[in-house]
């Protein structure tokens, strides 16, 4: 199909030279750098040498660091599994739904996901702080019960608002508000290709409809939920807007550290070095994908 | 078999109840949020908790708002210069990885996808070394050359998903008929502007669109390569945000959601399924 670039090097010039040299002076080039800083130290204010020096790793790797480290490993794991359990019930609804039904269903599923992430952190700032509509109700209901009790003679007092923004909680609530999207597009892929008879003869041969979904529908669905789950942590692994607007001070994940490094600390070669951790967290997350989706392949072949 | 017809019978899973409680719920969780941040921007109590009445004053504060205003402005400029220069971009590294076969394809091909999966802060924290260390870009330089840093970086993560997008389209290409052109003697340029751009043009769009919201939603890049003196929306509005929630914020935000939302609607309409696969990360 494709032709050898040796039969119109200038066409083959044209097209090949602009992009790759956008994508090495804008993108590769920048990301070098700070992949070389990740190996030097603060000379003085504004320099930088690069000593080849590990210290910056090592610096990563002290119990603050790796708490933050393992806090975001824990947010991200939590997110991706309530996504996961949330999300299931629904690419399920959208596989087995009509064809005019599952074009809405997938609408409604994206369309929150095409707003700006800022507005939609904002609006669930709107939700959940102390003045905010869940607390709201809340206290309404407060005062409906006060009015109850306080005519049985037991007063129920002041009513308190629950502390529901500015603590991991939030962080936890947004990472899926964000996330579920992209937990049930794939779901949805993986179960659209199941073979439906299979179901069905589970089915017909005595099994109810929660083994048929452990003992069938799951293992079938596996190589979706794997790229599910890696499409929902990645993201949620390197967060920033979510904890640093929905977060209370110890809801710091690792982003938040590297911004401080670079916005206020000023110690950039210690938050180049806690990127890369990040992005080689990435890139080990996407090889555990390609590996299974390759075995899966030859298994198939 | 139809789909209708699989679907009836034991495997209706759509019509059994917990389900359907299940899906009223994610909706809900979804929607309810965005829903009230646009229903109390129309609101007229300063409190944004207790409706009070209809009102566009929080509208007319919005664009008598010289700060936001301004902000907005450059967030669109910023938009349309890096959507056509990802076009233009995207659609070379299409036509590219469609055409050709060469030496160092596969590891082109992998490094055009780090754009997509680097995560957004390393992205910006490299962006920003990479303007103030070693291209320092110049402050006080006029409109609209001060949003060139932010404009570059956008330009650099979108222009990989103009180039799915495109690359998709250019798929359901029928190489005959670029064969024909040439053997009727058509020239690279003439086979390639009046046959194979026509065929692409639905997907320049939808990747124009695509790259458009993707830089109008970028909050992390923006929010690092910006300097002190240029002012975007997505920046106007977090520091709006940081600390309270008010009736013009709710406002403001509206705009953009209809903005935003439009926007991506008409791709999806021009070219449903790369635009979608696009945006999930998946297809260089």
């Amino acid at each position: 199909m494709t032709e050898s670039w040796t039969k119109a090097k200038g066409v083959f010039a044209a097209v090949f030279g602009p992009p790759t040299v956008w994508l090495v002076a804008f993108f590769l080039a920048p990301l070098a750098i700070i992949w070389a800083y990740s190996f030097g130290h603060n000379t003085s204010l504004t320099q930088i040498g690069i000593t080849g020096t590990f210290a910056n790793y090592a610096h990563a790797l002290r119990p603050l660091y790796l708490g933050i480290i393992w806090k975001s490993f824990w947010f991200a794991g939590l997110t991706t599994l309530l996504c996961l359990i949330a999300g299931f019930p629904v690419a399920i609804a959208i596989t087995f739904a009509r064809e005019k039904t599952r074009v809405w269903l997938l609408l409604l599923i994206m369309l929150p996901f095409w707003t700006n992430l800022l507005i939609r952190t904002y609006a669930l700032m709107a939700l959940l702080r102390d003045e905010g509509y869940i607390n709201m109700v809340l206290g309404f209901f407060w005062h409906g019960a006060g009015h109850l009790t306080a005519a049985l003679g037991h007063p129920l007092g002041e009513f308190r608002p629950l502390p529901l923004l500015h603590n991991n909680f939030a962080v936890i609530f947004g990472l899926v508000y964000v996330q579920l999207p992209f937990m049930v597009l794939p779901l949805y892929a993986a179960l659209d290709r199941l073979d439906r008879s299979l179901l069905e003869a589970s089915l017909d041969l005595g099994a109810g409809h929660l083994t048929t979904f452990a003992r069938v529908v799951v293992p079938l669905a596996i190589p979706g939920i794997v790229s599910g789950v890696l499409v929902t942590f990645i993201p949620s692994i390197g967060a920033y807007l979510t904890p640093d607007l929905l977060g209370g001070p110890s809801s710091q994940m690792i982003a938040n550290v590297i911004e401080n490094q670079f916005k206020n600390a000023n110690d950039w070669p210690f938050g180049a070095a806690l990127s890369f951790l990040l992005m080689y967290m990435t890139f080990v997350a996407m090889a555990v994908q390609g590996l299974a989706s390759r075995g899966r392949r030859e298994r198939a072949a | 078999m139809s789909r209708a017809r699989a679907s009836s019978g034991p495997l209706d899973y759509i019509n059994a109840w917990p389900i359907r409680a299940w899906l009223a719920f994610t909706a809900f969780y979804l929607y309810a949020p965005l829903l009230t941040l646009i229903a109390f921007s129309f609101n007229d109590s300063k409190r944004n908790i207790v409706w009070r009445g209809f009102t566009l004053k929080y509208y007319q504060a919005t664009f008598a708002d010289a700060d936001l205003i301004t902000a907005f402005g450059n967030s669109l400029t910023i938009a349309a210069v890096s959507t056509v220069v990802s076009v233009i971009l995207g659609a070379m590294t299409a036509l590219l990885l469609w055409r050709f076969r060469f030496p160092g394809k596969a590891a082109l091909e992998g490094a055009l996808g780090l754009p997509i999966v680097v995560p957004e802060i390393c992205m910006g924290v490299a962006m920003l070394v990479f303007f103030t260390e070693v291209v320092p870009w110049p402050t006080e330089m006029p409109w609209p050359l001060n949003l060139g840093a932010i404009i570059i970086s956008h330009i650099s993560f979108s222009f990989s998903f103009v180039a799915i997008v495109v690359r998709g389209r250019l798929a359901s290409f029928n190489r005959e008929l670029e064969e024909a052109a040439r053997d009727l003697g058509a020239s690279e340029w003439r086979v390639f502007w009046d046959v194979i751009a026509p065929h692409m043009r639905p997907g320049l769009v939808a990747g124009a669109l695509l790259a458009f919201t993707l830089s109008l939603d970028d909050f992390v890049i923006t929010f690092f390569t910006s300097g002190p003196d240029t002012l975007t929306f997505p920046i106007k509005v977090y520091s709006m945000v940081r600390f309270s929630v008010t009736p013009e914020v709710n406002a403001a935000s509206t705009i953009l959601i209809v903005l935003t939302v439009a926007l991506t609607a008409i791709a999806l309409r021009l070219q449903g399924t790369d635009v979608a696969k696009a945006e999930m990360g998946e297809g260089l």
